[in-house]
């Protein structure tokens, strides 16, 4: 029973990770009908928002310390950031070590930034070219930003902690009434968990509650009519636009600690990330949301030693790595239109 | 042959002349002179271009005319490759059973990946071909480590069996041959200040790019063909009329994988290694970069394509910094460097940058490739003499309305 809690909780992560993605994704789909190969760039960029922002808080003031030396004999340098000379000893490190948490507030505004330019500089020009021009044109927009990430910041991981109050693991089992050390998960995880969980609802109550997005909606539906109303709904797409590059970006800040970020994290999380909405049904936010977490937990599911021997008796050792394929090909024979997908839409 | 129109006869003698010429036409520079880092005339390059074209020609019959993009190409090149060095490890160091088999295990794989992808189409087909592409690298990256040698790649082996051939006690690693011809022989001939190099192994990619392309044509130009393009031109309408459309996608898709498998196939005989790395998604994309930036649904489109990418990507990769310096060393020195600091970018290891950038600029301005952009260079040329292709079907045109 504890075994099993603790994978549906390591799934969960992951399965964070993918619906996000996956959302934006479907979001962007949904409403400008555009399948953007470039939104594993944009979690990426997301997740070097808060390296950046981290490094930013960094900035040091470099005194000398005529007292002391360092090993060659020269005056030791000590390097103060500046955070801590304005805002005294505590605050200052606290700012710090909460830099993670911190950038979410210089990545929001950041990645709708990116978004907007993205859609009014390349994918406007590219609703009206075939599907195959749009996968092209942001798979090699995908490259370029990968590449200019890579000469900026390097090619290696670059660890960026969890704040202290959030790093190690605590017992979950205790929570739920079970005995101590039963099932122990890290701290983080859980945070990340919780806060797709709030970025995913407030983006289905912003799309069900609002006025903007009962509009957005109606556009989703038919855009033509929508127009024909009045309404300047090529606006409100690029503002969703924005979103859906806000969410990605998001989903990539907080998956920082939990995976140092590398310009290259962008391309792994996409082909899954696609999976997920082929498997969730092409155009349905739902659907995005609930393949992410199925899969997440599958994924983690076939992970567990006890499932990893059985399949290595068939031959099949390290199933984990496939698994998440071999559904989604399953899930396509069975119901090609996906697990919620409408009729109607991708149905050329 | 015979059935062959004169115009496509005119272009397989092209190829064959431009093929059979390439050791000079690809080494223009004395070799001591400061411009040898151009030249594209050693073995190793040319046989990339003659394999890349086998891998381009097999996808634009898949790209080109059905229209269906496939994102997972490279998984075949793989699969060929692998197939080749089992080969090479187990029956024979010639390079024959190696190609067959790898031809065959990338056609019954293409056959497997095709029969589900092909139940939807546009980006569905995309994506689906995508995941299976990524699921293929995973699968000979760690869970297939028994056949594929895991990270480390498919080796030959000292100890292998090679039932077929003479028990090996030179102690080397033996080389592929084709009836004891050896791949890796150069013939050099010093001409002068040039040094050409005629290379065993390239001539034999050569020839079977050469049958490569002559198959394509006959693809292109058969009723088969034609009904490929229909499906590219309007499914939907294709289906109305009572048709079938999958044997054919499925065809065109076993037909394009099994190209594929040749050319993995060959790769493994010039240098007969296999490693994942070469499933990975970034290598499809690379092949559909090259069918495009050649020209979609082209005959000699890919084949141009593949290598303007390899040739680039070759020099790219070794000019650096120091070169660069020498090049504007012509200029003020705040202006050298102004110049080198921006192009370094794009150089060496930024490659990649510049790929993209490529494929960009490539797709927004030029979908036709440079395939299109001749055409027009030579309409606007024929333009400007008064005559040209578009007065007379507008001539046409008016009469109807």
């Amino acid at each position: 029973m504890d075994a099993l809690l603790l994978q549906i909780l390591n799934g969960l992560d992951k399965g964070s990770a993918y619906a996000l993605i996956a959302l934006g994704l479907t979001l962007i789909f949904g409403t400008l009908g555009v399948v953007n190969f470039a939104h594993g760039a944009l979690f990426m960029i997301g997740a070097f928002c808060a390296v950046t922002f981290s490094k930013i808080l960094n900035i040091s003031k470099i005194t000398l310390d005529p007292e002391k030396t360092n090993f060659l004999g020269k005056p030791l340098e000590i390097k103060t950031p500046y955070v801590i000379e304005w805002f005294g000893e505590s605050t200052g490190a606290a700012l710090i070590d909460w830099a993670v948490p911190l950038s979410i507030l210089f990545a929001i505004p950041v990645m709708l930034l990116v978004g907007y330019v993205m859609e009014r500089g390349l994918i406007k020009h590219f609703y009206k070219r075939p599907h195959a021009d749009q996968i092209l044109v942001t798979f090699g927009l995908a490259i370029v930003v990968g590449e200019l990430v890579k000469t900026s910041f390097g090619a290696n991981p670059i660890p960026t902690p969890a704040p202290e109050l959030f790093r190690g693991s605590f017992d979950f089992g205790v929570l739920i009434g079970m005995e101590a050390n039963a099932v122990i998960y890290p701290f983080w995880r859980l945070v990340y968990f919780g806060f797709s969980a709030v970025v995913i609802s407030s983006i289905f109550a912003f799309l069900q509650f609002t006025t903007f997005g009962m509009v957005v909606r109606a556009g989703m539906a038919d855009r033509e009519t929508v127009g024909l109303l009045g309404i300047d709904i090529d606006k409100r797409f690029t503002f969703m636009f924005g979103v859906a590059a806000a969410v990605a970006g998001l989903a990539g800040v907080m998956y920082t600690p939990i995976n140092s970020p590398n310009y290259n994290m962008g391309m792994d999380f996409l082909v899954l990330s696609f999976v997920v909405v082929v498997v969730g049904g092409m155009g349905s936010l739902p659907g995005a949301v609930l393949a992410g977490f199925m899969l997440g937990i599958l994924e983690s599911f076939a992970s567990m030693n006890e499932v990893k021997s059985f399949f290595e008796m068939l031959y099949l050792p390290s199933i984990d790595q496939i698994v998440i394929y071999l559904v989604a090909i399953i899930v396509l024979l069975v119901r090609p239109r996906g697990l919620m997908g409408r009729e109607g839409v991708m149905e050329d | 042959m015979n059935s062959l129109s004169k115009k496509d006869k005119a272009l397989l003698l092209f190829v064959a002349v431009m093929a059979l010429l390439a050791p000079f036409l690809l080494n223009p520079f004395p070799t001591d002179s400061a411009m040898a880092q151009f030249n594209a005339g050693y073995p190793d390059l040319m046989q990339r271009f003659a394999i890349f074209g086998i891998l381009a020609i097999g996808f634009n019959i898949l790209f080109g005319l059905t229209g269906y993009l496939s994102f997972g190409h490279a998984a075949f090149l793989g699969v060929g490759s692998y197939s080749a060095v089992w080969m090479l490890k187990l029956l024979s160091m010639n390079i024959i059973p190696a190609l067959i088999l790898s031809v065959i295990i990338a056609g019954l794989f293409s056959l497997l990946i095709g029969f589900i992808s092909l139940r939807r189409s546009g980006i569905y087909f995309s994506i689906l071909t995508l995941a299976f592409a990524q699921m293929s690298f995973s699968l000979a990256y760690s869970v297939l480590t028994p056949i594929t040698n895991g990270e480390t790649g498919l080796q030959l082996n000292l100890n292998d069996p090679r039932i077929l051939d003479a028990t090996n006690t030179t102690g080397n690693l033996p080389v592929t041959g084709l009836f004891g011809l050896e791949m890796r022989n150069t013939f050099t001939l010093d001409l002068g200040a040039w040094a050409f190099q005629f290379n065993v192994g390239y001539y034999v990619c050569a020839a079977f790019l050469l049958l490569a392309f002559y198959l394509s044509i006959r693809i292109f130009r058969s009723p088969f063909g034609l009904m490929l393009r229909a499906i590219k031109t309007n499914q939907t309408r294709l289906n109305y009329t009572g048709l079938n459309s999958r044997p054919y996608t499925l065809a065109a898709f076993v037909i394009s994988g099994m190209y594929a498998g040749l050319a993995g196939g060959l790769m493994a005989s010039m240098d007969p290694l296999a490693g994942a790395e070469r499933m990975q998604w970034t290598a499809s994309g690379e092949i559909v970069l090259m069918t495009i930036l050649g020209g979609t649904g082209t005959l000699l489109g890919p084949v141009l394509g593949a290598g303007f990418i390899k040739y680039f990507e070759n020099i790219f990769s070794k000019i650096n910094e120091t070169v660069l310096h020498s090049w504007f060393s012509f200029m003020p020195d705040g202006l050298n460097d102004a110049f080198v600091w921006v192009l370094h970018f794009f150089v060496g290891k930024g490659w990649h940058l510049t790929l993209g950038l490529l494929f960009m600029l490539i797709v927004t301005f030029l979908p036709g490739g440079l395939m299109e952009g001749w055409e027009r260079i030579r309409d606007k040329i024929r333009g400007g003499k008064g005559g040209g292709k578009n007065p007379p079907a507008e001539a046409t045109k008016t009469p109807a309305e």
